[in-house]
């Protein structure tokens, strides 16, 4: 076998192969969306964080400001420290609301932040003080039920089952649950 | 006398059974240090690296074709067979996720391994069992060339060089096949096939794993086919027969590798 012949297509098949791994990295994985700029570490406690993960996104309406650092367990206060690093380029006040949400079918939680109105912006190392806990589906579906028995007593039991029944199997069929509990 | 005969075929059972796991245990044996030789004399596979080559194309570029085909048709029907199943549950937008996954941690690794057994597996396995049937190989010896130097060192590192590459290219070549049948054929949102699949696939997590499960699949494969090669009987019976174990132990040796290596990674 011709020697320069070998070499060129041996030289195709490993360019080949490196436009194929690059292919995937960029347009399948997630490197080119992952966060690389300066950030800042602000904490926040919360009674349950439900199934957030680190390296969960921090959005902000509805755009991903920040990642979860890391979740830890206070042993004094039993609530749960997240620690997330929001992007340098955004500053929040320091009455900012954080809240976990569930995106979408699949139920991944991330956390998401509305900004209040203080001059105070929050820098490295602060807490945020106003939170609400990740929603979980056995106290909705309590909830639920006590709020549809104590309306109408005078309707059949049936009703509030059934309806228990379809809030149960509503998670995989709709995003409603999705939004922050009224 | 019934009751001896009946003793005596027992007995011959498992001495046969005794006989062919002790030669398995020799044969593994006889492997690793095949291993063990083989990267121990890879200097000149390096410092030559044209007898590397011309190995890469034998068993890297050759395959380009099974593999290249095989995953178009492998992306195509796991597109369909998604969006099937997907589309009762209202999620047929997580087609892209479905197929990018399975492609890239799973499929991809494992289905190229089992292809690059059966055509550069054997292809390896034929050569050098032939090279020691026609004596190839002593005389190498006798005129002071190593034989493991020249000839199983450099298919070794054409193997472990090529796998990942041929695995990456199956993962990319299928995805595109999946695209082709998902978006234009199907109907899906061709925005949300590759959003979808961005935010799901992990560049450490599933490509890397992928690609780390390829490289031990080619160790796994090359080395199973070199050693099967190089420990053929001399006849030609005994190459078509080694031919035949290359491939089967390969395939074995990859799937359950693939399930060591899965759970290692799940844990991490």
């Amino acid at each position: 076998m011709d020697r320069t012949k070998i070499d060129l297509w041996v030289g195709i098949f490993v360019a080949l192969g490196a436009a194929a791994l690059l292919g995937l990295a960029m347009k399948v994985g997630n490197l080119t969306s992952s966060k690389i700029g300066p950030t800042y570490s602000v904490t926040a406690a919360f009674e349950n964080v439900g199934s957030l993960k680190p390296h969960a996104p921090v959005k902000s309406a509805g755009v991903v400001v920040g990642r979860v650092d890391s979740i830890a367990f206070d042993s004094k206060k039993y609530e749960a420290v997240v620690t997330i690093k929001i992007d340098k380029r955004y500053a929040f006040p320091k009455d900012t609301f954080a809240n976990i949400y569930t995106a979408g079918l699949l139920g991944e939680q991330y956390v998401g932040l509305e900004a209040g109105g203080e001059d105070d912006i929050l820098k490295n190392g602060d807490t945020i003080t106003q939170t609400q806990d990740a929603v979980v589906l056995e106290k909705m579906i309590g909830q639920f039920l006590f709020s549809k028995t104590s309306e109408s007593k005078a309707d059949s039991k049936v009703e509030p089952s059934t309806k228990a029944a379809n809030a149960k199997s509503g998670r995989a069929k709709s995003t409603e649950l999705g939004d922050a509990p009224f | 006398m019934i009751k001896s005969k009946l003793f005596s075929s027992i007995t011959q059972t498992l001495r046969g059974i005794g006989k062919r796991m002790t030669e398995r245990i020799w044969r593994l044996g006889a492997g690793t240090r095949l291993f063990f030789l083989t990267i121990f004399y890879s200097g000149e596979s390096f410092k030559r690296f044209h007898l590397t080559l011309r190995e890469i194309y034998f068993t890297g570029v050759m395959s380009l074709l099974i593999i290249v085909v095989s995953a178009f048709f492998v992306g195509m029907v796991l597109a369909l067979q998604g969006y099937n199943t997907l589309q009762k549950y209202g999620s047929s937008e997580a087609i892209g996720v479905l197929v990018a996954l399975s492609l890239v941690r799973e499929l991809g690794p494992v289905v190229t391994a089992l292809l690059f057994a059966g055509r550069a597996g054997t292809a390896i396995t034929a050569e050098i069992g032939l090279m020691k049937t026609t004596e190839q190989l002593s005389a190498m010896e006798m005129m002071a060339v190593n034989p493991i130097a020249r000839v199983v060192a450099p298919r070794f590192w054409a193997g472990v060089i090529s796998m990942p590459i041929l695995a990456t290219l199956f993962s990319m070549v299928g995805i595109l096949g999946g695209y082709i049948v998902a978006v234009p054929l199907i109907g899906v949102d061709d925005g949300a096939f590759w959003s979808q699949m961005q935010a799901n696939v992990d560049f450490r997590a599933d490509i890397i794993n992928g690609v780390i499960k390829s490289l031990v699949f080619g160790v796994a494969c090359t080395m199973i086919a070199l050693f099967e090669g190089f420990d053929a009987p001399p006849t030609a019976e005994g190459v078509s027969r080694a031919t035949t174990r290359t491939v089967v132990i390969s395939s074995l040796t990859v799937l359950a590798l693939d399930f060591v290596l899965t759970s290692f990674m799940m844990v991490i």
